[in-house]
Order: C-alpha cells, then sequence, then structure tokens
C-alpha cells in the first residue's frame, strides 16, 4: 500500500467514524463536530489525490469548503443556540417535532 | 521519515476521533476536535501541502473550533444528553458505517496507476499557490466572500428570530 493509498483508505476510515458518531450520539453539539469530522475526512481526500496529481484544483476545492465550513458553523451554531432556548435541550429526542 | 510522521499523526488522527465520538462532555470533544485537526493539519504539512495545513490551523482550529467552544460555555452541560451518550440507532449505525468504509476501500482499494510529477513541486507553497489561484480562481474567490457575507447575515438573522421570538 503506498502513502496515497494509506491516506485515502484513513479518510474512509474517519469519515465512516464521523457518520457513526452522527447516527448514535444523542447531543447536539458532538453530532455537530462528528459532521465537522466527516467535513475533514473529505478535506484530506481532496489533498490526497491534488498532491497525487501535483495539480491545484484539489487543493483550490479546500480552500472553498473551508469557506462554506465558516459559514456552516456560524449559521448551525446559532440554529443550536435557538433550539436550546425554545426545548431546553441539547437531546435531540426533544427536538423530534423538527420532522415536521 | 516522512511515512512514519505520516503514519503517526493518522494514529492520533483516528484516537481523537474515537475520542470526540465517545466523550461525556462536549468541551472535551472539542479539545479532542482540536486534536484531529491539528494531527491532519501535521499530515498535509507533511504531504508539502503547507498552504492547506495553514489554512486548516487558521481556519478550523483558530474559527471554527473557537466558534464551538463559546458555544458549549454559553450552554448548559448538566443536559441528559451528556449522561445518556448514545441513541437506540447505535448497531444500524455501526452496521452503516461499516458499509460506506467498505464502500471506500472498495471503490478507493486500488487507485489508478499514474500520477505524474511534470508540475513544478513548490506549487503548493504558500506564494505559489497564491499566485496560481488568484489567476485561475478569482471569480470564485469573490463568490466565496459573498457567501461568507450571505453566512453572516443568516446568523444574524437567525439570532434576531430568536431575540424576537
Amino acid at each position: 500500500m503506498d502513502r496515497y493509498q494509506f491516506l485515502v483508505a484513513l479518510a474512509g476510515l474517519i469519515f465512516a467514524m464521523g457518520l457513526l458518531g452522527v447516527a448514535i450520539r444523542r447531543n447536539l453539539l458532538v453530532v455537530m463536530m462528528c459532521l465537522e469530522i466527516m467535513l475533514n475526512a473529505v478535506v484530506l481526500s481532496f489533498v490526497t489525490f491534488a498532491v497525487r496529481s501535483q495539480t491545484l484544483s484539489g487543493v483550490a476545492m479546500t480552500f472553498f469548503i473551508y469557506v462554506a465550513a465558516s459559514c456552516e458553523i456560524a449559521l448551525a451554531m446559532a440554529i443550536v443556540a435557538l433550539l436550546v432556548k425554545r426545548n431546553g435541550s441539547l437531546d435531540l429526542s426533544a427536538h423530534q417535532d423538527l420532522k415536521g | 521519515m516522512t511515512g512514519a510522521f505520516i503514519a503517526f499523526f493518522s494514529l492520533l488522527a483516528v484516537a481523537f476521533a474515537a475520542l470526540v465520538m465517545t466523550v461525556r462532555q462536549p468541551m472535551r470533544g472539542a479539545l479532542a476536535l482540536c486534536g484531529h485537526m491539528v494531527s491532519l493539519a501535521a499530515i498535509y504539512a507533511a504531504l508539502g501541502a503547507h498552504v492547506v495545513a495553514i489554512f486548516q490551523v487558521l481556519v478550523y482550529v483558530g474559527a471554527v473550533m473557537v466558534f464551538m467552544v463559546y458555544t458549549i460555555m454559553f450552554l448548559d452541560d448538566r443536559d441528559p444528553s451528556c449522561r445518556q451518550l448514545f441513541s437506540r440507532l447505535a448497531l444500524p449505525a455501526l452496521a452503516a458505517a461499516l458499509v460506506v468504509a467498505g464502500a471506500f476501500r472498495w471503490l478507493f482499494g486500488e487507485l489508478p496507476a499514474g500520477a505524474p510529477a511534470a508540475a513544478p513541486v513548490d506549487i503548493f507553497t504558500f506564494s505559489a499557490f497564491s499566485l496560481a489561484f488568484m489567476k485561475q480562481y478569482w471569480f470564485h474567490f469573490e463568490l466565496a466572500t459573498v457567501l461568507l457575507l450571505v453566512g453572516v447575515v443568516a446568523a444574524w438573522a437567525a439570532v434576531r428570530e430568536g431575540r424576537d421570538g
């Protein structure tokens, strides 16, 4: 297994761990953190492929992922604070009414 | 030497990700997430992608995590979700995660051959990347600033909505 193959496998493992955290944890904030882990795995795979092919596009994509992540976290934290203010809990089961 | 460096920080990244998933207190999870992100930054630096390593530390560890830590400090950590950690979906979720990991292994188990080394080696240093980026992606960069502005306005609107009830 060469270095790039190892890193892509690592990205897959980290993505799966983030997905597992999103599915099993009950705390809203920890779910957000696991989402960030998934996003980091995507960035790792972009960087791996960019370095392997020595092209700029993969790294440029990570720049835009960082911009999207900044917007996402600003909005998500505001929404989490609102939800906790409304329902008084960080537990996901307290927000079942969001299902519609 | 670089291989050992990458392997060490890969191990750290996986360990910190596991900690984020399993610790009880969100603040400890946030600290583990910081460790995870710094480990990934070290891997990027070892790969020679210095610009991504710098962005990773500045944007993720510096901005995103500070945001998260502020929110954790703002909220109550005696929540029931801090005592009962896992949902009832633990087993199906574990199966789904294994399927995803297997799919990655199946898709990228053998990377296609090729990978030319024709491009200049220093393409990912900060100055080279900045020049090339602003030549090729200046319009996307401008669009990104608009997206950031929209994010700020949306967050402000959400907070205002909560204040007004």
